[in-house]
Order: structure tokens, then C-alpha cells, then sequence
């Protein structure tokens, strides 16, 4: 199978390492090959952050390049338009359309665009773009938006609802394990 | 058993699997989490030291004892380590050690983006450098080899892309080694009449070395059929080159990066039209290549600024890539920010206020930078703010006396600070510096330092007291505010600036993002009081905004530390009253 490419974008702080660990652990149990890459240090403090997930039967690469994207699960919307030249053609973005301001918005040096998710679909961009923060909410916690993003995710995914439970229960501390089965749920039932 | 594996968690894998028994590093992005992986060894003894020149004697003094050892780094850390390096280069060990240093092509998370490759050769000392997890495992297991065999230190390579990613690999059982230590004062104590008979040993070592890339598995050349090109190149350079080409052209493929092998590459060079060098940042393998009088292409196609990418690769080479579309809005930038209720906050308020000049350092604290704080006047390296402040006045012959500070961090003080404060007490200059101390490293994500009162493994240590440690090195005057309180920090600084003689402001609170810190509930707008004057959006606080002409509190992310509150003038913040 030639390499599959999702990208995991947000802001720092929203939870996007969880989502690539569970993303992670699914494939493995796939038998695929894999890389997952990673943002640590100084752009997670609240900085804009993107992980990279690829899979296939041989997978060189840690990152994904313009064009590559086969999915772009993003957790804020400004995220989203961000990296669209990363979108394969035909590829998919799936977005919390949550907005949070950056600081040169804050700060009123730049404005946060207006509008940006029915532009994007304008500009010819497949966008599946939801309140994921609403769903996570409902499931007991605002940081569980990337579980529900995850379960958004899953509709196009090759995989059984037990395989992604299977890898949640992996990822996630036991505690967590109800709330964050909820709302992996929720976002594969919004769908 | 397949495990998906972080680089860096691979490292550690490898350092238990190779049997490594002492562990001594520092942390810094993209190196941290080896060390902190490797302390969830039993077997293992893992530490913080207080800076990467304390971590790499210790390390060699436990591979001195007989038992393989590690000290773990990213490349700036490998600056304050060199003096060490190069004369543990000459003793070689007893039992192995093992030294990593991380890159940070595109600066990530770094001050600059310095190629260590060039320590290898400057040291000489044999260097490895894996593309991914599984070659992480096996280089640093194949290290300790290495180093027994050809009795030197190793040097393992990771960058960013490396450490920061997960790749699949397999892993196996642990081996213990230990080696007896015997007196060897000719081996050990390089005084000039013993180094002098050293040097050669290290010069036939390096030769031997050289035999050894020449056969080793480690460097490889990979098949293809298309013999008009020869691409050389290693770590995740090869992955983007084989992810782009796969198997189109030959490839050498370098896992020891020094010393390089002549006759592999020559008889590479031979068996293809053009031989292409694939390196991130420096001509080092180009100018290798180039020495042994190879016609080799590399920098005059790749540039030896910022990391590459396989669209890169195949743009320089020719090869055609399709971009996705670009929305024609603008979208704005977003950096990093302070944290809603980082405790550094409050300080660089007051300090841009007043418009002191202030001499930065290495931390978190390096975003008082940007606006709309944009308090720092400088940053260079651990340590640098203290020392640099003191040249600052003292040139000024007292003219920036009273106008200029240095920040630094707890972790950066005991790391590289003290000896800043120690020139400045001996030397007698009028400054005055400001310890940050957060009880935690911060940026590097909450690692124990000699402030905390803890260690890597959690457990209760010795705790530096820093004002008794200020006083003891001779500055008289030091105090302690809290930075939540604007008046206070206010006042003291004001009162330190105007005193003629070195002083300590130590700036007390917890990182708000520790575990056992306690946030107060969100604060709350009374909206018919702001009067849109923004003072509260002076702090660079990602929990405030302004929506329709009213301060507005984000609830997930305000601490209620009150600072906000502080600057209101009109009474329109409030803490919530307990219920």
C-alpha cells in the first residue's frame, strides 16, 4: 500500500500528542509501517503545533510535505487554513470549528479571518468541519475534543469500532477510559 | 514484539538493552526524553546534572569505575561539555560511554542551528548518527562496542526529526557489563608529558576507526539502477531521499558519520556519473568527499540554512511536486506564548513599565520578548543574561547603573548563572539580577533541577537555597517578591535599581502548569465598568480578548492569578468570590 498521510494541527496545549498516540497504536495493530512525528519545546506553548502520522507498507519520511495530506484532522479553525497547502488533491480536512484567537489577533496587530470554513470549501477544499468542542462537553471535558475529532476521523478509516477501542484503551489512563470512550463515540456518531 | 517508539525513547531502549548502568544529562529540546525514559530503568542510575560539563565528567568517571555509562545533550549543551570532550578524547575509558548530542535543524526550540558534526572531527571522536528509532536501538548498543574496542568516548548524533519522531522497532534482552578499574595514571592523568604520549594513540585510533567504516554494516551502499546520479547522505536526509527516489538511484548510506571511510566512497563515486551529497546544514561530508579528491556536488544545490523535506529534495533535483491550494486570506501568525498565569508574566510588565534595559537568558521567560511585553534586550546563551549585564554597565562606566537588569531562571542559574553572579560580586559592578524561580525547568517540560527539591526519579533531594547561596557568593542585598503582585515587584525593583551596589531580586512562584499549583477560579467582567482601554491586554495574556469593545475572560484557560485585575482602573475585573 503506498503511504498514508494524516496531520494532526491545533494549538499548543488542545491535546494533539494523545490523538497520534491513539492514531499510533491503531495502525500497529494493522500491521502497518509507521512514523509519527512530534512537536516538543518552545512552539507548545500555545504556539501553533502539527504532528504528523504516515502509514503504509514502507513509510521513509517522518513528516508530510505540501500536497501529501490524504487527512488534516485540525482542533481550531485559523489552524486549519493554515496548513491547507498540505492537502492532497482529494484529500480531506476534518475541523473543530472552535476559534481561538493567536496573539497578534489579541494583541490587535492582525485580524482573525472571517468566515474561514465556508471559504475554504469555496476554494474547492473537502472540509468536514463540526463543533467538536460542543461533543466534548457533552462527554464530561473540553480537552477531550481530540478523542472526538479521533472518532470524526474513524468514519473514513479502514478500521473496526473495537480496533479503535482497543487503541484507546491503550492510550489513555483508566480513569479517563469512560469519558474518553464517549467522546470517541460522539464524534463518530456525528458524522 | 513491534513497538511504535520515539527516537529519543529508543536511545534509552538501546542504553538498557547495551547495558549501560550510570546516566548523567541536562535537558534540552530535542534531547530530554532520553533521559527522562531511562530513569524508568531499575537498572540504570539516572540524573539531572546541573549543566552538560558537570553530566559528561560524571559519566566519564562511572565509565572510568568500569561501568557503561551515557550523558545525554542538545547541541548548544555540547558548547558548555567541549572542554571535557576533548580530553576524555585522549584517555579513552575503561568501560564504554556513550555521549548524545541533538541538532535542531530549523531551530525548533534552539538559539541557533550549529552542526555538530564538526565536534566529531575537532575531538576525534567516532560519531554515529541513526535515520530512525530501530537504528537508534542498534547505533547505541553498537556505541558501547565501539567504544570498548577502540577504548574513546562515542558521540551519537540525533536531530530533531530523529528524537521527535516514532518509528517501528523490535527490541530485545538487557546484557550487564562491568569492567574492573585499575590505577593507570599514564591513561588518566593528562598532565603534558602523559598527553603528549596520548596524542599519537588517538591518531592511530582514528585510523583504525577508518578501517573500520570502510567494512562495517553501519555505513551501507543500497542498489539502484539508475547510475547517472550517486546520492551520499545519512540520518533523515536518507529518509527524504529514499522516500523521494526510492530505489532509482544508488544511495551510500553513512551511519558513522566520523570517521569516514576513503575507499567505500571512492569506489561509490566510481560506480556512478555524479556523486550528490544529501546533508542538512554543513558541507561536512561534501568536504570529506572533496579532501579525498572526489568531484562531488552538495551546497552548490542545498542550502546549509534550515532542515530539508522530500519537496525539497525533489525540487533541487528535479523532480515535480504538487501543492495544495492556498486560501487567499491572510492568516496570522501564531507564535508561542506565555502561559495564562505564568508567573514571569507580571515581572516583564513591570520591567518593560519602567523601560529597563534587560539582558535575557535561556527559558521559557525568553517569550517576554514578544509583544506586547517585548521586555528583552538580548539572549545568547545559559548564562549570558548575568555575565553580559555586567560588561554592559561596566562599560557604561555606571551610566545604565539603575537602568538594566538580568533575568534568569532558577534552572539556568544553577546551570551556567553562578559564575555571572560570582564576577559580578568579585568585580564590583552596580547590577541587578532577577532569578525567575518557577521551582521547575520549565520550557523543557517540568524536569527537577537543585532548586527543587527533587530528583529525575521523583524521590527528595537536596534543595539549593538560593538566598543564602546569593549572599554566600557576596551580593549583600537580596530579596524575594512575589510576581502575582504587581505593587510589590514594582517597589523592590525600583528600590534595588536605585541602590548603589550588586543586588538579587529573586521572583518567586511556581509554574502555573505544575501539577500541585492550585489555580483560582476564572476571573469575571463586569462589563458596564470596562471602558475599552485595553491596560488589561498589556500583559500578552492568551486568556483576555476583546469582543465588542469589552474585556473578555476565556474560562478554559484563566488561572485567576489577578494580574489583569492589578491593571484595571476601573474596577471591571474581579476574582470570583469562593462559594
Amino acid at each position: 500500500m503506498a503511504t498514508k498521510n494524516v496531520m494532526i494541527v491545533g494549538v499548543g496545549g488542545q491535546g494533539s500528542l494523545l490523538a497520534s498516540k491513539l492514531l499510533g497504536r491503531l495502525l500497529l495493530t494493522k500491521g502497518y509501517d509507521i512514523k509519527v512525528s512530534e512537536v516538543h519545546g518552545m512552539s507548545q506553548r500555545g504556539g501553533s503545533v502539527v504532528t504528523y502520522v504516515r502509514y503504509g507498507d514502507k513509510v521513509y519520511s517522518p513528516i508530510i510535505d505540501k500536497g501529501e495530506a490524504d487527512f488534516i484532522v485540525s482542533f481550531e479553525l485559523l489552524e486549519a487554513a493554515r496548513w491547507t497547502e498540505f492537502l492532497k488533491p482529494g484529500g480531506k480536512i476534518i475541523a473543530n470549528t472552535q476559534q481561538i484567537n493567536p496573539m497578534p489577533v489579541i494583541t490587535g496587530a492582525a485580524e482573525y479571518p472571517a468566515e474561514l470554513d465556508k471559504k475554504m470549501l469555496s476554494a474547492g477544499i473537502d472540509l468536514d468541519a463540526f463543533d467538536a468542542l460542543k461533543l466534548a462537553e457533552e462527554a464530561g471535558s473540553s480537552k477531550a475534543v481530540n478523542i472526538v475529532l479521533m472518532g470524526r476521523l474513524s468514519n473514513y478509516f479502514d478500521a473496526s469500532e473495537e480496533e479503535w477501542m482497543q487503541a484507546i484503551e491503550e492510550s489513555v489512563p483508566e480513569k479517563f477510559l469512560d469519558m474518553n470512550k464517549k467522546a470517541f463515540n460522539l464524534g463518530r456518531n456525528s458524522k | 514484539m513491534k513497538k511504535l517508539m520515539l527516537g529519543n525513547e529508543a536511545v534509552a531502549r538501546g542504553l538498557y538493552e547495551g547495558g549501560c548502568s550510570f546516566v548523567s544529562s541536562y535537558p534540552g529540546t530535542p534531547s530530554t526524553e532520553i533521559t527522562e525514559i531511562v530513569a524508568k530503568y531499575n537498572e540504570i542510575y539516572a540524573e539531572w546534572a546541573p549543566n552538560e560539563k558537570v553530566a559528561m565528567e560524571a559519566a566519564f568517571g562511572a565509565a572510568m569505575a568500569g561501568k557503561r555509562s551515557f550523558c545525554g545533550m542538545k547541541h548548544v549543551g555540547l558548547n558548555v561539555a567541549a572542554d571535557p570532550l576533548f580530553t576524555i578524547s585522549y584517555t579513552g575509558v575503561n568501560a564504554g560511554m556513550i555521549i548524545a548530542v541533538a541538532d535542531d535543524p530549523g531551530m525548533h526550540s534552539s538559539q541557533n542551528e550549529q552542526d555538530s558534526r564538526h565536534y566529531a572531527r575537532a575531538s576525534k571522536i567516532p560519531m554515529l548518527e541513526p535515520s530512525d528509532s530501530m537504528e537508534a536501538i542498534e547505533f547505541t548498543k553498537l556505541g558501547y562496542e565501539i567504544s570498548e574496542k577502540f577504548d574513546t568516548p562515542v558521540l551519537l548524533k540525533m536531530c530533531t526529526r530523529v528524537a521527535h519522531s516514532q518509528s517501528v522497532v523490535e527490541t530485545s534482552d538487557r546484557i550487564e557489563v562491568k569492567k574492573d578499574y585499575e590505577k593507570n595514571p599514564a591513561k588518566f592523568i593528562m598532565m603534558p608529558g602523559n598527553a603528549k604520549r596520548r596524542h599519537p594513540i588517538v591518531e592511530e585510533r582514528t585510523r583504525a576507526l577508518v578501517d573500520f567504516a570502510e567494512t562495517s554494516s553501519v555505513n551501507r551502499v543500497e542498489k539502484g539502477a539508475d547510475k547517472s546520479i550517486g546520492i551520499i547522505t545519512s540520518s533523515t536526509s536518507y529518509q527524504y531521499v529514499k522516500e523521494v527516489f526510492g530505489d532509482t538511484y544508488p544511495v551510500l548510506k553513512l551511519g558513522m558519520i566520523w570517521p569516514l571511510p576513503i575507499k567505500l566512497i571512492k569506489t561509490f563515486a566510481e560506480s556512478v556519473d555524479r556523486v550528490i551529497v544529501v546533508e542538512e546544514l554543513d558541507s561536512f561530508v561534501e568536504d570529506h568527499c572533496r579532501n579525498i579528491g572526489i568531484k562531488v556536488e552538495g551546497k552548490n544545490i542545498f542550502s546549509c540554512i534550515d532542515e530539508f523535506s522530500q519537496n525539497l529534495i525533489a525540487d533541487k533535483l528535479g523532480k515535480e511536486t504538487v501543492c495544495g491550494i492556498k486560501l487567499s486570506d491572510n492568516i496570522p501568525a501564531r507564535p508561542p506564548v506565555m502561559c495564562a498565569g505564568c508567573p514571569h508574566r507580571g515581572l516583564f510588565y513591570t520591567l518593560a513599565k519602567n523601560k529597563i534595559t534587560v539582558h535575557g537568558d535561556i527559558g521559557c521567560y525568553t517569550l517576554g520578548a514578544v509583544p506586547p511585553l517585548s521586555a528583552l534586550d538580548s539572549t545568547i546563551c545559559m548564562g549570558a543574561s548575568i555575565s553580559g549585564l555586567h560588561g554592559f554597565n561596566k562599560a557604561n562606566g555606571g551610566d545604565s547603573d539603575g537602568k538594566t537588569v538580568a533575568v534568569i531562571g532558577d534552572s539556568t542559574f544553577m546551570h551556567s548563572g553562578m559564575t555571572g553572579l560570582v564576577n559580578i560580586a568579585y568585580n564590583a559592578s552596580n547590577s541587578t539580577v532577577i532569578i525567575l524561580d518557577n521551582s521547575i525547568t520549565g520550557m523543557t517540560g517540568h524536569q527537577q533541577n537543585p532548586t527543587t527539591g527533587y530528583n529525575l526519579k521523583g524521590d527528595p533531594a537536596s534543595k539549593i537555597n538560593l538566598e543564602e547561596l546569593c549572599k554566600a557568593m557576596g551580593i549583600n542585598r537580596v530579596s524575594v517578591v512575589d510576581p502575582y503582585n504587581l505593587k510589590e515587584c514594582e517597589t523592590v525593583i525600583k528600590e534595588e535599581l536605585s541602590v548603589a551596589e550588586p543586588s538579587v531580586i529573586i521572583s518567586r512562584r511556581p509554574c502555573a502548569l505544575l501539577k500541585y499549583v492550585k489555580h483560582n477560579k476564572p476571573l469575571v467582567v463586569e462589563e458596564d465598568k470596562c471602558k475599552s482601554c485595553k491596560m488589561c491586554m498589556k500583559i500578552g495574556c492568551p486568556a483576555i480578548s476583546m469582543v465588542g469593545g469589552k474585556a473578555k475572560i476565556d474560562n478554559t484557560l484563566c488561572t485567576g492569578c489577578g494580574v489583569c485585575e492589578q491593571l484595571c482602573k476601573f474596577d471591571a475585573l474581579h476574582a470570583q468570590k469562593e462559594v
